[in-house]
């Protein structure tokens, strides 16, 4: 997986470099690459008995996650939200 | 929110094609996945790098907001630790790099797949499409009980794109380069995330 972290950063690099020029189709190459990715996930998936019958229980710990994360996150930016506050004083 | 629905339907589509075996397993079983990746992320690289050229030209922030993505990070990963033992069939391992997908759901799915296979893969595409919709619909919840920069984290790696709308209606205009500079942090850090945690 580093290789693909190696060509997001080779990318960069040039898009960064190339940065006066205009790349006006590259968001429709993202998006074609993202749909073929996900169709061949998806064959992959339907493809797979063990897979297909565990969607359900798969979807609920996908919630559980889901949910974990959310709140782990708000409650971080609370904390955040407050510190800032605190440190502004009242400028604002 | 309609290219959302779309990219859904492909995968949903080859759901079907895998299901009733309308094209032969062989299309999966080869490289074409990983060099797909490789190029998608290639042309990610190149989006970021010039997007690097906007974000300089941000007027500067609140130098405490650049720690945003960092709590977005910290929260996610610790919510997703607390959880962690009541998914059975999972290890801590598995749920962080689920959690660090950060919304961004054909990434982190991707990536996954290639990693740990097709189940974990999907369980990331079905958690991260939840965490988009979340930001979406809970955004004046969020506000209310959270703070302004509730949306934002709960956003994660979407802040830049899909759920920036509803962060400016919700959270303010003064929160945009808030939005695009948290989106941005975590669009790069995504594919990281969940690489060190598929180790």
């Amino acid at each position: 997986m580093f290789v693909a972290i190696g060509f997001m950063l080779a990318g960069g690099v040039i898009g960064y470099l190339l940065r006066k020029k205009e790349f006006k189709h590259i968001s429709k190459v993202i998006t074609g690459l993202i749909w073929l990715l996900l169709f061949i996930l998806g064959i992959e998936v339907g493809g797979n008995p063990r897979i297909v019958s565990g969607l359900t229980a798969m979807g609920v710990e996908a919630l559980i996650i889901t949910v974990a994360a959310v709140i782990g996150s708000a409650v971080a930016a609370l904390l955040l939200w407050r510190q800032i506050g605190k440190k502004k004083g009242h400028e604002g | 929110m309609r290219g959302s629905v779309v990219i859904v339907s492909f995968f949903v589509l080859g759901v079907l094609v895998g299901y009733f075996e309308l094209l032969p397993l062989s299309v999966v079983d080869n490289d074409l996945a990983f060099y797909a990746l490789c190029g998608l992320m290639f042309f990610v690289g190149i989006s970021l790098g010039n997007d690097a050229n906007t974000l300089k030209r941000i007027k500067k922030l609140h130098s405490k907001y650049y720690l945003l993505p960092l709590a977005t990070v910290i929260g996610t990963l610790l919510g997703c630790a607390v959880v962690s033992p009541l998914l059975s069939s999972r290890s801590l391992m598995d749920v962080m790099a689920v959690g660090s997908g950060l919304g961004y759901y054909s990434l982190s799915s991707i990536f996954i797949t290639e990693c740990k296979g097709a189940e974990l893969g999907t369980v990331a595409l079905l958690s991260n499409i939840m965490r988009e919709l979340a930001a979406l619909l809970l955004a004046p919840l969020l506000v209310r009980y959270f703070g302004k920069l509730a949306p934002i984290a709960v956003g994660g790696a979407t802040t830049m794109d899909t759920t920036f709308p509803v962060i400016v209606k919700f959270s303010g205009k003064e929160f945009a380069v808030i939005a695009v500079f948290h989106g941005f942090v975590l669009d790069v850090s995504v594919p990281v995330l969940v690489t060190l945690f598929c180790l």
